[in-house]
């Protein structure tokens, strides 16, 4: 009882260093849990696609001379947190044969929002289903007034030994009018 | 700021509530005794934040508990730290449970007019158990899954409505999906929801009634803010040390033990796990169930424990009698000593128990390797992680050989396992079998009829140990170079991994040994090599040693192929039934070296993958 006899005059100072110290000291603890939960949850910043290289989605022949789009499923390894699944679609692409005598992939993911895109032959067109985007068979967008910002996304395609047609499968980031990669 | 903190103020009345909150009366002046139930509070936080953020990680199936665990503790950044936080602070918990409990009834603070919040307190403290108690299956490793499997088992024993309620809690006959949805939604949703009611209750009853100063009071009373938030603070960051320390414990002098909390291998119902223990706090009930014989299990489990918790509850009303308060007092320290006498008995009785050692040592490494095969290039499959362990040669080779091979055979003089048989050996060992190493022993005229290779057999006295003891007995030094040529030859035919780069550098003096195998050695007079040989009476060379070889023999080794008529007592493990093609291709693959290893820089499977 006799330590402070006179307290009047610290006190001010006292007290400011122990709320201080309180407010510090009790910010450490809380923060450390909230630090490592944030740690983990911010997890997915990290990982990459797991999407990449060429892979085989099939054989000229199966591609029609008249230049009309088909659609293949691309089938490769996908990697969904720690399963790991190998020969599964990962996704799909629209194959054609242009008049040049070269084929052309086109992502059947919509720039737009993410649909898938179909083929309506009788119209020659790609249609988005979800909100009516349209593309020509070319992939430009061919409705000026469609919400896609630009027309479907195209794939790097190689022929290898004459016949195998590999593409380089890829997903876009949807809404932006550049074609940016997602990672 | 202050514009809006006055119309959130005219609002809401913050002001006031926070003004409540931190100028409470301390009677007596801030003292250390009065920390425990804000370190509590701290604690119970810790665990909902870590919780959610676990929660976003966590799948509940028997499929994918394990797994989605292991991903936040072996690949998530801070998914470790995370979990190690949870755990930890969970047993720390329990602790600080019991020094409140010990602070409330040392104080009196459980005395009138304080007898209802006694009773919350009593409620958030069972809760708090029937959380670690749901939580400590939600990995769905091998130790919490026996461990709360013997904990639901003894509901069964409740008259009348154990079976059925034993059914609802595991969410049908057998434990499964049903069971982790259950455990996880009592875990994560109904457990937490009442402790918040009650706690709130707890908290309001606390403020209602004052705090309960204890005499002599050494100070003048003073605000709740700061002095008493200091040291609560204080003490709140110790337990966060305590609990910081139990996480990085292994790693704080050496580099490679394990982070955070333990992990076991995957929840396989085909595997007993004779290691099942609850968690420490857990372990006196676990003792004490011990003591009571067979049909009175409900006493030990449930009267008993029942009959002591409802004294506990009445405390409040046997404090007014004259000597009750020390009736309490003396209660109260015999529950924790007793608590505590069990728990250690418990402990040195497991120390005690060289089955439980082993089974617990085996636990460790299985957990190790299963986290090693889960981070392989080939991932977990869709069948769970328990399936990467059951498909292992390196688990469960030892294993099977141990039940299947050990009678007769031995490896490295033991069991497979490490353990020694007890049962003469009267079969080759087959550590190294097939190596060049092997082969020289076998070809060694002073070591072929010892018990390690045909001494025990009634190939002994066969034509091959003749062969050996006479002629390879007077070999000249050419002869020998020779002989060492065919034993790489021979040896090269099994393709053993750890034999890979030698043979591949050796490919000359290999080939050299082929066809000194089949011409001058001889060889060829008994054995088939390379062509086909319908006059062979000793085990064709072809291949020998390579797993399809080995499959073969394990499957029927009175096959022409083999030993045909002079084979010695050794099943046919496949044609008889007594292993399975898979099983057989297990033992192979084990004896053979081959399983998956990690690449050098992650052998440690305890340690956390670099996220890649």
């Amino acid at each position: 009882m006799n330590e402070d006899p006179n307290p009047c005059p610290s006190t001010g100072r006292r007290d400011f260093i122990k709320k201080f110290l309180a407010v510090l000291i009790g910010a450490i603890a809380g923060l450390v849990p909230a630090a490592a939960g944030l740690a983990v949850f911010l997890d997915p910043l990290r990982r990459k696609s797991s999407a990449s290289g060429a892979v085989r989605v099939t054989s000229l022949e199966a591609l029609p001379n008249d230049g009309q789009p088909r659609k293949f499923p691309v089938v490769a390894t996908r990697i969904d947190a720690w399963n790991k699944f190998s020969q599964v679609p990962i996704g799909a692409v629209y194959l054609r044969r242009t008049n040049d005598g070269q084929v052309q992939a086109f992502n059947v993911v919509c720039p737009h929002a993410g649909c898938f895109v179909d083929f309506l032959p009788e119209r020659g067109k790609y249609l988005c289903p979800c909100h009516n985007s349209t593309f020509t068979v070319a992939g430009k967008i061919d409705d000026p007034a469609s919400p896609a910002a630009r027309g479907l996304d195209s794939l790097e395609v190689e022929i290898r030994n004459q016949k195998e047609v590999w593409v380089k499968f890829q997903n876009f980031e949807a809404g932006s009018a550049e074609k940016i990669p997602a990672a | 700021m202050k514009v809006i903190f006055d119309w959130v103020d005219r609002r809401t009345g913050c002001r006031k509530l926070v003004h409540e909150a931190l100028y409470e009366n301390v009677p007596g002046g801030a003292r250390w005794r009065y920390v425990w139930g804000s370190t509590l509070s701290f604690a119970l936080a810790v665990q909902f934040i870590t919780g959610i953020f676990l929660w976003m990680g966590y799948s509940p199936s028997s499929q994918t508990a394990w797994e989605s665990v292991y991903y936040i503790q072996d690949v998530m950044t801070g998914g470790w730290l995370l979990r190690g936080l949870h755990h930890y602070t969970a047993h720390a918990m329990i602790v600080l449970l019991a020094l409140h409990l010990m602070q409330v009834v040392i104080d009196g603070a459980y005395k009138a007019p304080r007898e209802v919040n006694f009773w919350f307190g009593l409620i958030l403290l069972q809760l708090v158990l029937a959380l670690s108690l749901t939580g400590y299956l939600l990995p769905w490793d091998q130790k919490g899954f026996w461990a709360t499997k013997v904990a639901t088992n003894l509901l069964a024993a409740v008259p009348a409505i154990g079976p059925g309620l034993q059914k609802i809690i595991v969410g049908g006959p057998e434990y499964g999906h049903h069971t982790l949805t259950r455990f996880f939604a009592l875990h994560a949703g109904l457990i937490p929801g009442m402790i918040v009611a009650l706690l709130v209750g707890h908290i309001y009853l606390f403020r209602r009634h004052g705090l309960t100063a204890k005499e002599p009071r050494l100070r003048p009373d003073a605000a709740f803010w700061p002095d008493q938030v200091l040291k609560d603070s204080v003490a709140c960051l110790a337990v966060l040390a305590t609990v910081l320390f139990l996480i990085l414990r292994h790693r704080l002098f050496s580099t490679t033990g394990p982070l955070g909390a333990a992990f076991g291998a995957p929840a396989d119902p085909s595997e007993p796990y004779s290691a099942a223990r609850p968690d420490w706090y857990f372990l006196f009930l676990f003792q004490f169930l011990k003591l009571f014989p067979g049909g009175t299990e409900l006493w030990g489990a449930f009267i008993i424990p029942g009959l002591i918790m409802l004294v506990i509850f009445l405390m409040p009303f046997i404090g007014q009698w004259r000597l009750g308060h020390r009736f309490n007092l003396g209660l109260l320290f015999s529950l924790l000593a007793g608590a505590g006498l069990l728990t250690y008995l418990a402990w040195a009785e497991d120390r005690r128990n060289e089955n439980y050692q082993a089974a617990a040592q085996a636990a460790e490494g299985e957990a190790a390797r299963v986290r090693v095969l889960a981070a392989s290039p080939a991932g977990i499959p869709t069948s769970g992680a328990v399936t990467l362990l059951r498909n292992d040669p390196l688990t469960q080779g030892p294993k099977l050989f141990a039940q299947k091979c050990a009678g007769c055979h031995r490896f490295d003089g033991h069991d497979g396992t490490g353990r020694l048989v007890k049962d003469p050996q009267s079969a080759s060992d087959l550590k190294a079998f097939a190596s060049r190493e092997w082969l020289t022993s076998l070809l060694d005229p002073d070591k072929i009829t010892t018990t390690n290779y045909f001494g025990a057999t009634s190939h002994r006295d066969g034509k091959m140990a003749r062969f050996v003891k006479k002629n390879i007995a007077g070999f000249s030094p050419e002869q020998k170079e020779s002989l060492r040529k065919v034993i790489a030859a021979l040896s090269a035919e099994a393709q053993l991994k750890q034999q890979l780069s030698a043979d591949q550098r050796e490919a000359g003096m290999i080939d050299q040994g082929r066809a000194l195998l089949r011409d001058e050695m001889k060889c060829t007079d008994c054995h088939e090599f390379g062509k086909k040989d319908e006059d062979a009476t000793a085990p064709n060379l072809t291949g020998y040693g390579s797993r399809r070889w080995l499959i073969s023999f394990i499957s029927n080794p009175a096959h022409p192929n083999f030993y045909g008529d002079k084979n010695d007592r050794m099943p046919a493990f496949a044609s008889e039934q007594i292993l399975t093609p898979r099983a057989i291709g297990l033992i192979a693959d084990w004896l053979r070296g081959s399983w998956y290893e990690p690449p050098a820089s992650a052998t440690n499977g305890s340690a956390p993958v670099a996220a890649k």
